[in-house]
């Protein structure tokens, strides 16, 4: 770690018994009130005082550093639970003396948030699960099977991962006109099931199996089928969590696609509900923070319950290659 | 995997080829005219065009105001949190918090706090009685700069961060055993390890800007005065606003042109790590 050496030192050879990594000032005038000390301890005590106050450095650093990074987030909060006049007031009010739950179940039914969260949920549910799905048959194919054009529909699939979504949005916008699938979930699902990324990264689990595993597999008798359910897949349960979830914030979070494929309000979603909660007047300001509240909940229960998982999804391109 | 084919035929290959070939036609000012023929004229005509030129200054600040910070402040967060501390994971979680917030709920907070006449950064930037931030030509691709920088502040961090993890202890213990004090391990040991991290992020960042969309729509629809009229938002005000097929397929095919450099410039980066590896 990179825990600076004077304390560490100081810490290992403390002769005082007093715990070094208490924060209890007290600690430090018990030292000092010690008849027992030894001769060099007023020399440990500029240490300790020292290593004190760098400890106390590095806790306010951090903690000015979350409370940038966090105000925005705690301010949404707080202006949800404030009537729309205490918003306005000034000087602000940073603390929700009496809370007023109300503006939450204004977002819900009359800001028609419950409806469109539950179409976030069913269009990520439907693509998450077909990205797992395609994508571990995908890389099941291209890890255990032999086939003509094994390695050139590999570099396809990869080569896929070269045309963002951006630079085809609105010819495949025209696709979804032309088969009648404008304003369905079908619009909004079909396009995202599979996925390059997805392909490659499950390949690489699969990789990684022991490769004895599947010829002991073949001498058994054992078909591809059973063991890519059996075998395969339970293996690579770490590598399709984080595709499982990659996919999902990549879902849930989606927004110019679906801006341009539905206009009837029973098929909104929650990132484009807000769109329409950005424009509510100013005094109905705290149902815009409620919903927006509402909105990124379930992200921050996936992100609170999920950390690791995620982590490894969101660093697998960018740190292990 | 013949799944998979389709929706790549359908949605990847397909549309990219229509793309080609609309950017070679004219869209009739009116629809139901046949479209006409131009060969290359149309890609020569737009991509000289004094709109072009501006959308893509835009992207070009846009993606220098967001990139370079963005790693920095991760880097600064990744650094502040790797240390064993009691409570640390508090301050993690409180790092990656922005993970969770999707493009659209940080622009909408962002756009609530900037209000003109309730927003509390109004009230803090002393612009009370002015008009917003948001639609002050000079400061508006700033404020969305800084939107986004906020929003992708949790990725990064996690991305520094286990970048961080991968550098050995042993290597920075052996240079505090020289003498080297934190700034100096920073600089000159933890910095050039983490190199492959910092050019890969960048790059990742880099195509990422090139892709930005929903916080321009949702923060200034691409206005004041164009000043936040990013390339996506341009085709898709071409396509949606001025009905210009053409147009919006030659601005799609300059969009690959410039995120393929990028990403070969990632794969190249992937190889020579790959490589030192061995």
């Amino acid at each position: 770690m990179s825990g600076d050496p004077v304390g560490a030192d100081a810490e290992s050879s403390d002769p005082s018994g007093v715990d070094a990594s208490s924060a209890d000032p007290a600690g430090v005038d018990a030292v000092r009130a010690d008849p027992g000390a030894r001769p060099e301890a007023p020399r440990r005590n500029r240490h300790r005082a020292r290593r004190r106050l760098l400890l106390a450095g590095r806790y306010l650093l951090l903690t000015a550093l979350a409370l940038v990074i966090g105000f925005p987030i705690y301010i949404t909060v707080v202006n949800s639970l404030l009537q729309p006049e205490q918003i306005a007031s000034r000087p602000p009010t940073l603390f929700p003396t009496d809370p007023d739950w109300s503006s939450y179940s204004t977002a819900w039914n009359q800001g028609n948030l419950g409806r469109y969260l539950l179409n976030s949920f069913v269009v990520t549910t439907v693509i998450v699960v077909g990205q797992v799905v395609t994508s571990v048959l995908a890389a099941y194919a291209f890890a255990f099977l032999e086939f003509p054009f094994r390695r050139a529909l590999f570099v396809f699939f990869l080569a896929t991962m070269m045309v963002p979504f951006e630079v085809t949005f609105f010819t495949n916008q025209a696709t979804i006109v032309e088969l009648g699938w404008y304003d369905t979930y079908l619009a909004l699902t079909v396009p995202f099931l599979a996925t390059g990324f997805g392909a490659f990264l499950i390949r690489q689990s699969f990789l990684a199996l022991p490769p004895q595993l599947r010829d002991a597999a073949e001498l058994d008798g054992v078909g591809h089928w059973r063991f890519l359910t059996r075998v395969a897949v339970p293996l690579a349960r770490p590598g399709i969590a984080a595709l499982a979830l990659f996919s999902f914030f990549g879902a849930f979070n989606q927004y110019l696609w679906p801006l341009i494929v539905t206009r009837d309000e029973r098929l909104r979603t929650v990132q484009i509900g807000l769109r329409f909660l950005r424009n509510t007047q100013v005094d109905q300001i705290n149902v815009t923070f409620a919903g927006t509240v509402l909105a990124a909940l379930p992200l921050f229960v996936l992100l609170i319950l999920f950390q690791k998982q995620l982590v490894r999804g969101l660093t697998a391109g960018a740190v292990k290659g | 995997m013949s799944p998979s084919l389709v929706v790549f035929g359908a949605f990847v290959v397909y549309p990219f080829a229509k793309n080609i070939w609309l950017g070679l036609y004219r869209t009739p000012p009116f629809p139901g005219l046949p479209k006409r023929y131009a060969a290359y004229e149309q890609y020569q005509q737009i991509l000289t065009s004094p709109e072009f030129v501006a959308s893509l200054r835009t992207t070009a600040l846009f993606l220098l105001m967001t990139v370079p910070t963005g790693l920095a402040l991760g880097l600064l967060l990744a650094v502040a949190a790797h240390q064993r501390l009691r409570g640390i994971t508090v301050y993690r979680t409180i790092f990656s918090s922005t993970v969770a917030t999707s493009i659209a709920v940080a622009a909408v907070i962002f756009f609530t706090l900037l209000n003109p006449q309730v927003g509390l950064l109004t009230y803090w930037l002393g612009r009370e009685g002015q008009p917003s931030v948001l639609d002050d030509p000079q400061w508006a691709l700033v404020a969305v700069a800084g939107v986004t920088v906020w929003q992708n502040l949790g990725l990064s961090f996690i991305l520094m961060s286990a970048g961080l993890q991968a550098v050995p202890d042993d290597l920075l213990e052996a240079a505090e055993v020289d003498g080297a004090g934190p700034w100096s391990r920073l600089w000159n040991v933890t910095l050039p390890m983490l190199s492959p991290t910092l050019f890969f992020s960048a790059v990742v960042g880099g195509i990422l800007s090139l892709q930005a969309f929903g916080q321009i729509d949702l923060l200034t629809g691409g206005g004041p005065l164009k000043k936040t009229n990013v390339l996506v938002y341009a085709m898709y005000d071409a396509v949606f606003r001025q009905n210009n097929e053409g147009k919006a397929a030659v601005l799609s095919i300059a969009l690959f042109g410039l995120t393929l450099v990028l990403t070969l410039i990632q794969i190249r980066l992937l190889e020579r790590r790959v490589s030192y590896e061995r």
